[in-house]
């Protein structure tokens, strides 16, 4: 097991390299002048842009701007963004925010989708399977930012419970409302991932012989039929917390919460490729990790599946 | 020219126009109460500075509207652009070409120095030298003295820039400090321009001419985070620019302007997209915004009523047609630019696209500015004439037919412009019967960048947005030869003559004759067809009171009231 860890832990680093490699150089052959877009329709005088391409070494070729920025990142140093802020802070205030949210939705999904996927899976074909399945159905096919707008104005602005954008600080209780919206989709897709694995479940061998033995209900239900539907259901979860986080740009507009979705989204619309990188290399560490822990799961929720040498 | 950084709300939520959010009904009704609190702060939108907050290196709306908060300049505009004294006590000159300025007495930056002529000067000069690198340097680029500063050479080391092929320039100034500006005293300094220009003034309110204390100097990255200033409000202590999130502004008590505050202070908080902060006004978390997203066009003059604005504001949108085209110079090309002009209804695109909030246009400059008319001789060109427009395109194909070539409009498609483009191309291929589309670009630095190397294939969006109340602004900088933002490289004799003679003219009402004149050139020419005035919109919460937007467009914060 701790073998096996390790040896995913150290399939990290070409990972790691080959992915920031790739969109540093995905960033570098954006069209344009990143530089001469920053003076809107009025160029400076001549001398100026060509001083900040040389201060942000975009006057080198790639290659060396790759190596630089790697170089920096073993000092500590991503560098800084066109505002000279460094790429650092950035994500200190970044991260924290989208990785509450993230997880907040994350809890939020597996809770009430495990819950009501299980609920329509054992009464398979009554009203409150079908109910679920438009539901789902329902949340699955209405844009993100639909949901979002409907649920600001409804719960935000008309009836007020919630404050219809996050404040600074982003305290748990306001991001309860995007928590939700940001979950919507996944949820939808959690209900129908656990009622489909629960309803074949019900009839498969080991829960014929659980039954059988005599075990109650609930017994069977929460550690025979339960654990071993969770196995698609974790690894969708796993996958979803990346997503979520990357992900939360349109929800994250919507509610102007200043996190990692919008900050990508404004780094790769202005070129600046030390901030991109340093956050997409965040994120790949994530989902890396989250896979890595999911395949851990999977020993946990299936006695069949063991890690050997 | 300054340019907004809110883009994530045109491609993200454009398409929830459709959902537009009708039927609220929150009252318009305003209860004027007399005891407002001059202590209450006003929470207001605005966008993360795209800069660290230095005077010349601010040349984008989100730190603009915090730099002329916290500082006060030679003068200040008023809601109509007319200029007050500030620090000036008067500002002269005899032939518009020495002027000399006197400061008043009695001005302090926020940590007790005096605000004197040093502090303006020095802080000129910096903006201008080379190596401090600032964006706002052209502004004093009518300045003896200026090109010394600013003197570069080819790198060295032979390096080449790979983006323009050029040599890479690094500075090699020949001067410190600008020779025509001249400290005569600690109030007064003198000013030597290189060209005559009657209403230089005008341009003194803008922030690259702010002046900086002498604490500035020691360390100016520490200082762009935490500037002192001596305006009506300053920051709200030590790190009260919480990045991409706010920033806090209370009201200077030294300060004793034309804009003595009758609020407490400002909480600018920065939205990413202008829908967000619509809901924040409409939940009553924000007392005045002063942009409106394209979604709530419909609805936000029956969501707020008088509480509403919708008036035309100091921006000038069109599109170049460029003169290396085939088919667009000459006298075919003058006719070609004449008929595509009145193949537009831009009164029903500004109604249909923009709901109202566009205004035609009638001239190349806004009609907030002084000495803006709608009675230009040739303005005719810029009204919906098919037959007309018909008839030139018949008589530009007679000197070269046009064939089947495509006519298009590049845009950044990030910046929202899809719409109206689309409907422009559709006018134009309505009435001519020639196909006509726009062509999209990702980002605005890839749409410049062709702009910028004479790559287009047809015509580009082109807008300006005032830096300061004057005719001269709109034009000088777009249609002189060789000017800086004069892409599609226009070029006319008398033009620039008669740009020359208004800014030689004795006052500013003959300078005003002249820049209409240079304006009917251009209406004859073309060299942007002129589309419409973008407007300012706002709205404002039952909250607060007397908000009044200025000609910038952004609303007069220091005579806001609350409670």
């Amino acid at each position: 097991m701790l073998w096996y860890a390790g040896k995913r832990i150290l399939q990290m680093i070409p990972v790691f390299f080959g992915a920031t490699f790739l969109i540093y150089f995905m960033v570098f052959s954006l069209p344009g002048d990143p530089i001469a877009a920053l003076f809107g329709d009025r160029p400076p005088a001549p001398g100026v842009i060509a001083q900040i391409r040389a201060e942000y070494n975009l006057d080198k070729p790639f290659i060396v701007q790759y190596f630089l920025y790697i170089g920096g990142l073993f000092q500590g140093d991503l560098g800084t963004t066109y505002s000279g802020r460094p790429v650092s802070d950035v994500m200190a205030s970044a991260f924290p925010i989208t990785a509450r949210l993230a997880l907040l939705a994350l809890v939020f999904e597996a809770f009430a989708g495990i819950l009501v996927g299980l609920i329509a899976g054992l009464r398979k074909g009554k009203w409150f399977d079908a109910s679920a399945l438009v539901v789902s159905l329902l949340l699955i096919s209405v844009p993100t930012f639909v949901i979002g707008f409907v649920l600001q104005y409804v719960f935000g602005i008309q009836l007020g419970w919630f404050r219809p954008t996050v404040s600074g600080d982003a305290p748990w209780s306001e991001l309860v409302l995007p928590a939700i919206v940001l979950a919507s989709v996944s949820f939808a897709y959690i209900v129908r991932l656990t009622r489909a694995s629960v309803a074949d479940n019900l009839n498969a061998d080991f829960v014929r012989t659980a039954t059988a033995k005599g075990l109650s209900r609930r017994r069977v239900v929460t550690v025979h039929v339960l654990r071993n539907s969770l196995v698609p259901v974790v690894t969708y979860l796993g996958v979803d917390l990346g997503s979520l986080m990357v992900g939360a740009i349109v929800t994250e507009g919507i509610f102007n919460i200043n996190g990692v979705g919008g900050t990508v989204y404004r780094a790769v619309t202005l070129g600046e490729g030390p901030t991109v990188v340093s956050f997409i290399a965040v994120m790949v560490i994530v989902f890396v990790v989250a896979n890595l822990l999911v395949d851990l799961l999977y020993a946990a929720l299936d006695p069949r599946i063991r890690y050997a040498k | 020219m300054k340019r907004s950084r809110v883009g994530l709300g045109a491609v993200a939520l454009l398409s929830v126009g459709a959902l537009a959010l009708t039927g609220c009904s929150s009252s318009g009704g305003s209860e004027n109460s007399s005891d407002a609190n001059t202590d209450a702060i006003i929470t207001t939108n605005g966008s993360e500075p795209q800069m660290s907050l230095l005077p010349a290196n601010t040349t984008e709306t989100g730190g603009g509207k915090i730099m002329t908060s916290i500082f006060a300049g030679l003068v200040s505009y008023d809601a109509e652009g007319a200029i007050e004294n500030e620090v000036a006590k008067s500002i002269e000159s005899e032939d518009a070409t020495n002027w000399t300025v006197t400061l008043e007495d009695g001005w302090t930056f926020t940590n007790g120095e005096e605000v004197t002529s040093n502090s303006f000067v020095d802080a000129w000069n910096y903006a201008v030298l080379y190596d401090n690198a600032q964006g706002g340097s052209y502004f004093f680029d009518n300045i003896v003295g200026f090109s010394d500063l600013q003197n570069t050479k080819d790198d060295p080391s032979g390096a080449i820039d790979e983006t323009t092929g050029k040599p890479v320039q690094v500075g090699d100034p020949l001067a410190e400090t600008m020779s025509g500006l001249k400290v005569v005293d600690d109030t007064t300094f003198t000013v030597e321009l290189a060209n005559a220009e009657a209403d230089w003034p005008l341009r003194l309110g803008y922030t690259a001419f702010m002046p900086l204390p002498s604490a500035a100097f020691e360390d100016m990255e520490a200082f762009g985070e935490n500037p002192i200033g001596n305006g009506p409000y300053m920051l709200d202590g030590e790190g009260a620019w919480v990045h991409e999130e706010k920033i806090d502004l209370v009201t200077n008590p030294d300060y004793d302007g034309v804009r003595k505050p009758a609020n407490g202070g400002l909480e600018i908080i920065f939205y990413a997209t202008q829908d967000a902060a619509y809901a924040d006004v409409l939940g009553g978390n924000l007392d005045v915004l002063d942009a409106i997203p394209d979604s709530a066009f419909e609805t936000y003059e029956s969501d707020f009523g008088d509480r509403a604005v919708n008036q035309p504001a100091a921006i000038f949108q069109g599109f170049n047609m460029p003169y290396y085209l085939e088919h667009w110079s000459g006298e075919e090309g003058k006719l070609r630019r004449a008929a595509i002009s009145m193949a537009i209804n831009r009164e029903e695109i500004t109604d249909v696209i923009f709901q109202g909030t566009r205004t035609p246009a009638t001239d190349f400059t806004s009609p907030v500015i002084d000495g803006w008319t709608d009675k230009l001789e040739g303005a005719d060109v810029l009204e919906f004439n098919p037959d007309e427009a018909k008839k030139l395109w018949a008589e530009a194909d007679a000197i070269a037919p046009y064939g089947d070539t495509v006519f298009d409009i590049a845009y950044n498609s990030d910046g929202g412009h899809q719409g109206w483009v689309d409907a422009v191309t559709n006018s134009i291929s309505n009435t001519l019967g020639i196909t006509a589309q726009g062509k999209p670009y990702p980002t605005f630095a890839a749409a410049i960048d062709d702009r910028d190397n004479d790559k287009l294939t047809g015509g580009t969006r082109a807008g300006w947005q005032a830096d300061y109340p004057s005719l001269y602004n709109f034009l000088a900088p777009l249609y002189q030869t060789g000017a800086g933002s004069n892409y599609e490289d226009y070029s006319s004799e008398e033009f620039d003559n008669l740009l020359k003679e208004g800014g030689q003219a004795d006052n500013v009402e003959d300078a005003t004759a002249k820049y209409q004149e240079a304006q009917e050139v251009l209406l004859k020419d073309l060299p942007a067809i002129p589309l419409w005035y973008s407007n300012v919109t706002g709205v404002s919460a039952d909250t607060v009171d007397n908000v009044v937007f200025g000609w910038d467009s952004v609303p007069l914060y220091h005579e806001i009231t609350k409670g």
